[in-house]
């Protein structure tokens, strides 16, 4: 292993970490101005122009609160917890495809930090990974509220993860890979994945809004009944974490939904923007274009959940049971069936 | 049982129908309303740079009255206090000297007068007690303070700018 690439990989890792940070970062923001907007209000506006330092202010807000653990938590798990959170959160986006690879300095550079063989199956590990950290701390705090809401989150997280788990092995049906490198170079200019696995993906977009607790599957951390839920008991920059773990949770799904159905860093008309642009820009308008797509998602989510009211628990239950997963497996079925005439014809 | 005034509706609670059940076409619908506010003005009034204007019956801040020769026109009568249903006007009167005569319509006038912002509720009978046409709620609106003690506004707050002062 040479320098070169370990210098380089670093760069990418240190990069990529700090792009997701500021993206979630800016979706705390986001999300206060499109939830103002939706309700034809204006959000926040003083800190800085169209309140653009507002995360900066809220981030030092977060820092210079008082730290308050209490006594009967246990102290160990209760600082464990939002560290899990936030750690499980970040190290998805090491196997997202952020583009092409580039032409920098008469050097090829990957910009995937790792395209190893079963990416999709790590990802839906170390997103099974990230419920952990909600219960630690749901435990940890020793209290009834954050109890129920981490119980809440690991039967939903199991529920929704076979639905996901499902409608993905449909779309690995047509690819014949677990790389996701392969897999959104498959997609190449307009050849997406969701115009051909519309229904799968709309399985998969419910279940990563229940796998990231966002509305209307936020009954983890629902306000009506369980308080803050799991972290009722956390102030300071630990409740700053989980709620930073969210929006990076947020960021990974759009990125994941992008590049498995949404052609990732592939668009129309890409061969002729690669003449026109030379081998260095094009990747670069690629990547551009995938972070865009993110955003669309990341913009969907926030209008999604100023929009719908929360499901009742049963209602979750019957929607992830009785709703998806049947339907994820006939569209297994009718994919497979599909593959098949047209292999045999 | 039958109802007397016909009002009573009873509403059936019917199983979901299967496209309800899919939620999908509600929440298409749901989204294409909020979508729909997001291009609509929004009815935020930023306050401290742009203020909403009132309307012309609006009461604020008190102010005392001036004559056309800039005498106060207050001549302590007291009729203000005994009408405010707060308690919020109290006043010490005096007697005009000589030399005061262009300061002071009446011969009786109010040497302090003040009124607990706190205490009072803004109902304008003052302004329907005053025989003199003296005190008008015709300010802006009474501004946040830190102290009690603060919110007690005596004549120096009060009282109307002399004449020349306006101009």
């Amino acid at each position: 292993m040479d320098s070169a690439f370990v210098i380089e990989k670093f760069i990418l890792v240190a990069v990529i970490f700090g792009i997701s940070l500021v993206i979630a970062m800016y979706s705390t923001y986001a999300e206060r101005k499109v939830a103002a907007y939706l309700q034809d209000r204006l959000g926040p506006d003083r800190a800085g122009p169209f309140g653009i330092l507002q995360p900066l202010a809220d981030g030092v807000k977060m820092f210079m609160k008082e730290e308050i653990i209490p006594t009967s938590s246990n102290r160990f798990l209760f600082i464990a917890g939002p560290g899990l959170a936030l750690l499980c959160a970040c190290i998805g986006t090491a196997v997202i495809p952020w583009g092409s690879p580039v032409l920098i300095a008469g050097k090829t550079v990957s910009l995937q930090v790792a395209d190893i063989n079963v990416g999709v199956l790590y990802i839906f590990g170390v997103v099974s990974l990230g419920v952990y950290g909600v219960m630690i701390g749901g435990w940890a705090s020793n209290n009834k509220y954050s109890l129920l809401s981490a119980i809440r989150a690991a039967s939903q997280n199991i529920s929704y993860e076979i639905a996901m788990g499902l409608s993905i092995i449909a779309l690995l049906l047509m690819t014949n890979t677990l790389s996701l490198k392969e897999i959104v170079d498959q997609q190449h200019g307009w050849r997406w994945n969701v115009l051909y696995q519309p229904l799968g993906f709309l399985i998969f977009m419910v279940c990563s809004f229940a796998e990231t607790n966002r509305a209307p599957f936020d009954l983890p951390e629902c306000e009506t009944e369980l308080i803050g839920g799991y972290h009722t008991e956390y102030s300071s920059m630990k409740l700053g974490f989980y709620l930073f773990a969210e929006y990076i949770n947020m960021f990974v799904s759009s990125a994941v939904m992008a590049a498995l159905y949404w052609g990732g860093y592939n668009y129309p008309g890409m061969d002729s923007m690669a003449v026109w642009l030379g081998p260095t820009w094009a990747p670069l308008f690629g990547t551009a274009v995938f972070f865009a797509k993110i955003c669309a998602f990341i913009f969907f989510f926030m209008w999604v959940r100023w929009t719908i009211p929360r499901f009742r628990y049963d209602q979750l239950m019957n929607l992830g049971w009785k709703g998806l997963i049947p339907l994820a497996i006939a569209n297994i079925i009718i994919t497979g069936v599909v593959i098949a005439i047209i292999e045999k014809f | 049982m039958e109802s007397l005034s016909n009002k009573k509706k009873v509403l059936e609670q019917k199983p979901l129908s299967f496209m309800e059940r899919m939620y999908l076409p509600a929440i298409a619908k749901g989204m294409g309303i909020t979508i729909s506010h997001l291009f609509k003005k929004e009815a935020t009034i930023r306050y401290p740079e742009v203020e909403r204007e009132f309307s012309t019956n609006f009461r604020g801040m008190h102010s005392l009255k001036r004559d056309e020769n800039g005498k106060e026109r207050c001549t302590a009568c007291g009729l203000c206090a005994l009408s405010c249903p707060a308690e919020a006007i109290t006043m010490i009167a005096a007697e005009r000297k000589p030399e005061e005569k262009d300061l002071y319509r009446e011969e009786k006038y109010a040497a302090t007068y003040e009124i607990n912002m706190l205490r009072c509720i803004f109902c304008g009978l003052c302004e329907e007690a005053c025989p003199k046409e003296a005190i008008y709620l015709d300010g802006p609106i009474v501004p946040a303070d830190y102290l009690r003690k603060d919110f007690i506004y005596g004549k120096d707050k009060l009282v109307e700018a002399p004449l020349e002062m306006k101009k």
